[in-house]
């Protein structure tokens, strides 16, 4: 008589996805732990010791801080100015505005930086032009150079979430802060900041790790600035052959120091937790007078500044190159000399590991999300988690960690497509499953008993009626991954060969090579599959609210 | 077919807490039957018990002779309606409607005949290929009972079917949910917390607190006399006046504080209790403006009037140190002012004494068909 939940197909479907993650994330990451401290079959630090005995190797976890920090400093000087115009002013554009900032932010990781190679690199186009009247020393090499590159990759992150904050303000609330005597910047400092306070902290951790984890860009301008996926990178194809043991320790340091941040913002914004409970959002102004002028000066400036790389290198794709020499003229010639690196094995192998990799993902976060909202315990919440741990890991870690795991028996999966399509569902995995339980979240539980008081089987409700209701939630955030997919590059160029080529690990090769036109052809069809990625994302939504 | 159903000693826990001690009901074939009394009473959970969405810590649910203690909701033959509708946004009306038939896997003429019938019972049929979204709450509230109803359940639950609605429409509302009902001649299970609703739509409601039924039967009878004090004051508004219970050559004399006595007809004979506690609804207390004369009764200082219209609102201070509320038919007269004295006395055919110790009603003509269980009343009275 006593009777406790049935066991159904659910109690199956969280044993199997606790098998998957198990298999291919808890299994790989323990690997990579055993490795970092087991040399030749013996417990042994050295490697720590190392990495903290030699400025060479520890300077490079403050480097990335430096990079870090600065990076989101930046970011934010920039974003929340922007976004603040953007919402509370009635600027000309608006729609082009935020395509275009949306358009900055999803390019690939190192497009900028190779563009302004070419624009400010030793033979780059301003620095020529700058020289011959006379200015030198200007050089996009170095510190400064990546985090003027991130920055104005990733402020339009800061833009996206501000925006969404912006909106999210009641208007009473300001009304009641000028009836009090609190009026323009002092109101904007004293309301408005601190209303936004937990989405600034949410945005500048994003912006974070977003720079921490970069390796395209130090990777490129760098020059002897080294960071740390760079390192980890760098041991892991070391001179002497891969260096597992050594790779595998710093990425333990890597996941560890993401870890504390990942903290300290969690605390941070635990904080500062509050809801508005928004009745009368803020209605944008006019825009007048100089005021107004200025706002989208700046505003269209920025974005400007963010996309020059973009268009710079769809224009350099048509410049005709002898090898790295540049030559006058346009031609498609590098188009035909892409084909023959293998430019359509990598649009196919992008397209093939990229639309697989988004099917996994989507199915598993969908029925991972039932699983947290609907049957709470504490197996599905360890799923949860466990799905999550990918969040905070560079994506140099998860390629060495697949790497070490599947490179021997049972599995041997290395070289294959299908180590990149498990690399890149585990990567992008989080940030689909938040959006899909927060979809979930919205549907409301007696939707599914009507359902099935109505005769239909748990299985039917969920795929007819469940599933279908939080499409409209997921399928935004899904484009939006597929974008991050098709630009992946940092755990990609561990994992890839010539055989599983993608666009983005073609333009890298074609740079190092020194192929630039190559480079420049592989990095514009990489633009037109993320331009027709936001496309599609605009026509499927119609809201500014974008999971990143 | 609709069935009718028998709870017996049903028993409901979430880990330690019990929510349900030991219930027992007997709901009658087609019959409107309205679980009725404040949040957390348990009578959401009882519905979903019977629903199939809730366990069952023990006893029997019985539809006619079936037990249906661990059937799966789909096979109980339900139709039910939800406090937020629960439409599916997907689909259009019509989908929706004939979602259930589909499961049951009915031809495509049969459902489209039984669809368009069924749109066309609650008002509808116009909104037929419309999405949810395009419709107002009450409409949405109609596709439910059309969707409810369309499959042939054996009985039809209601979750506050209302409560998301403005007052207007849920007097509409339910007045098209009550005939309805009665045309389509099916068991009803309805919940409320709202005891106008539930006295407009029941046939018989039970009044619950706590998990337990303290009142169950025809809506008259719970209002004029309530079983006990919880009912009495849970049910319309109930003054309570503490007084003494004697028995004088066979009349049961009713003494209040300040003296003054009533001779009560309809208390029980078996009654012995001699602390009481009357229960006066504010149309039952009597203003005698005329002061002065020498009549019996309770003096009462007027502290605030309220004037609604038909009626007017008197609140008063007694003589004794008790509250009370009084209602009159409003006059063309002034209405009387504050800090005014007035004398009140006691329309005894209408109202109500229970024990202290207890609170049950003492009174002749408490139809009830559980018994009311025996606890100290927790109010001030």
């Amino acid at each position: 008589m006593h009777k406790t939940k049935k066991a159904d197909g659910w109690s199956g479907i969280s044993i199997l996805l606790m098998v998957i993650f198990l298999i291919f994330l808890v299994w790989p990451l323990g690997n990579l732990l055993k490795e970092s401290v087991y040399l030749d079959g013996k417990f042994s630090l050295d490697a720590f010791q190392e990495f903290f005995g030699k400025s060479y190797y520890y300077g490079s976890i403050f480097n990335s801080l430096k990079v870090g920090i600065a990076v989101m400093a930046v970011s934010l000087l920039l974003g929340i100015p922007f976004a603040y115009f953007y919402s509370f002013y009635q600027l000309k554009g608006r729609k082009v505005l935020f395509v275009m900032c949306l358009l900055g932010t999803m390019s690939a990781p190192f497009l900028g930086a190779y563009a302004w190679i070419l624009l400010m690199g030793n033979s780059g186009l301003v620095t020529t032009m700058l020289k011959s009247i006379g200015i030198r020393g200007i050089t996009i090499y170095g510190f400064g150079g990546i985090v003027f590159v991130q920055a104005l990759k990733l402020f339009p992150l800061v833009v996206i979430y501000m925006n969404g904050a912006f909106r999210d303000i009641d208007n009473s609330l300001l009304e009641a802060a000028e009836s009090m005597g609190c009026k323009g910047v002092k109101r904007y400092f004293r309301v408005i900041m601190s209303l936004t306070m937990p989405t600034i902290l949410a945005a500048a951790l994003l912006v974070f790790m977003r720079s921490f984890a970069d390796f395209g860009t130090p990777v490129l301008i760098g020059r002897g600035y080294s960071t740390f996926p760079v390192l980890i990178y760098n041991q892991y194809l070391g001179e002497n052959g891969a260096d597992y043991h050594f790779a595998a320790a710093i990425s333990v340091i890597a996941v560890v120091v993401t870890a504390i941040i990942f903290l300290i913002q969690k605390f941070a914004t635990n904080k500062f937790k509050f809801t508005i409970n928004s009745l009368h959002p803020i209605e944008p102004k006019k825009a007048k007078g100089i005021g107004g002028i200025l706002m989208h000066i700046y505003c269209y400036g920025v974005v400007a500044l963010a996309l020059l790389p973009q268009l710079y290198i769809i224009n350099m794709s048509f410049r005709n190159y002898n090898n790295s020499i540049l030559q006058p003229g346009y031609s498609f010639v590098n188009y035909e000399k892409a084909v023959e690196k293998n430019l359509f094995r990598a649009i196919g192998n992008t397209l093939i590991v990229s639309i697989v990799a988004l099917a996994i993902i989507i199915v598993i976060a969908v029925l991972l999300s039932y699983l947290v909202v609907r049957r709470s315990n504490a197996f599905n919440n360890a799923i949860d988690v466990i799905s999550m741990m990918p969040y905070i890991m560079p994506g140099g870690v998860i390629g060495i960690s697949l790497i070490i795991t599947f490179s021997k028996r049972p599995f041997v999966l290395t070289g294959s497509l299908l180590i990149m399509i498990i690399a890149l569902s585990i990567r992008r995995m989080p940030f689909t499953s938040r959006s899909a339980t927060a979809a979930m979240m919205k549907i409301p539980t007696s939707i599914e008993e009507a359902a099935i008081s109505l005769g239909a089987s748990k299985a039917k409700s969920f795929i007819k009626i469940t599933v279908p209701m939080m499409s409209s939630g997921i399928i935004s955030g899904a484009i939006l991954s597929w974008v991050s997919i098709i630009t992946e590059m940092s755990s990609g160029v561990i994992l890839y060969n010539n055989r599983t080529i993608t666009l983005t690990i073609g333009t890298y090769s074609a740079i190092t090579g020194g192929i630039y036109g190559v480079a420049a052809v592989f990095a514009t069809i990489t633009t037109i599959f993320t331009i027709i990625c936001l496309v599609l994302y605009l026509k499927v939504t119609k809201s500014e609210d974008i999971q990143v | 077919m609709s069935v009718g159903i028998n709870i017996s000693h049903a028993l409901k826990k979430y880990g330690n807490t019990t929510v349900i001690p030991d219930l027992s009901l007997k709901i009658n074939n087609g019959e409107f039957f309205t679980l009725l009394g404040p949040s957390g009473c348990g009578k959401t959970t009882l519905l979903r018990m019977i629903a199939g969405f809730n366990s069952i810590e023990g006893g029997d649910f019985m539809f006619n002779e079936t037990r249906i203690n661990d059937m799966d909701p789909g096979k109980r033959n339900i139709g039910m309606v939800f406090q937020n509708y629960a439409i599916f946004p997907n689909m259009t009306v019509r989908k929706n409607v004939a979602f259930g038939l589909k499961n049951r896997g009915i031809n495509k003429e049969k459902i489209k005949e039984e669809t368009d019938k069924f749109l066309k019972i609650v008002h509808v049929d116009q909104y037929a290929d419309r999405m949810p979204e395009r419709l107002s709450g009450g409409q949405q509230q109609r596709v439910a009972l059309a969707r409810a109803l369309v499959i042939k359940p054996d009985v039809l639950l209601m979750d506050e079917p209302l409560s998301n609605l403005d007052a207007k429409l849920r007097i509409e509302m339910r007045t098209v949910i009550k005939n309805i009902q009665r045309d389509v001649g099916i068991t009803t299970v309805y919940v409320t917390h709202d005891q106008e609703e539930a006295m407009a739509v029941s046939d018989r409601v039970a009044v619950m607190k706590d998990g337990v039924i303290h009142h169950c039967g025809k809506p008259k009878n719970i209002y004029q006399r309530p079983a006990d004090l919880f009912v009495a004051t849970f049910i319309g508004k109930s003054n309570l006046l503490s007084a003494k219970l004697a028995s004088k050559n066979g009349k049961n004399i009713v003494t209040f504080k300040n003296g003054y006595s009533v001779e009560f007809p309809n208390i029980k004979e078996d009654a012995d209790t001699e602390d009481v506690v009357v229960s006066a609804r504010p149309e039952e207390l009597i203003i005698h403006k005329s002061a002065g004369e020498e009549k019996e009764g309770i003096w009462a200082t007027v502290t605030d009037s309220v004037f609604l219209g038909l009626n007017t609102h008197y609140f008063a201070r007694l003589e004794t140190g008790e509250e009370v509320e009084i209602v009159q038919e409003s006059d063309v007269d002034e209405i009387i002012s504050r800090g005014s004295r007035i004398l009140l006395t006691l329309n005894e055919k209408k109202a109500n004494v229970f024990e202290k110790k207890g609170s049950v009603s003492i009174m002749q003509g408490v139809q009830s068909d559980v018994i009311p269980p025996m606890e100290t009343f927790t109010e001030e009275v």
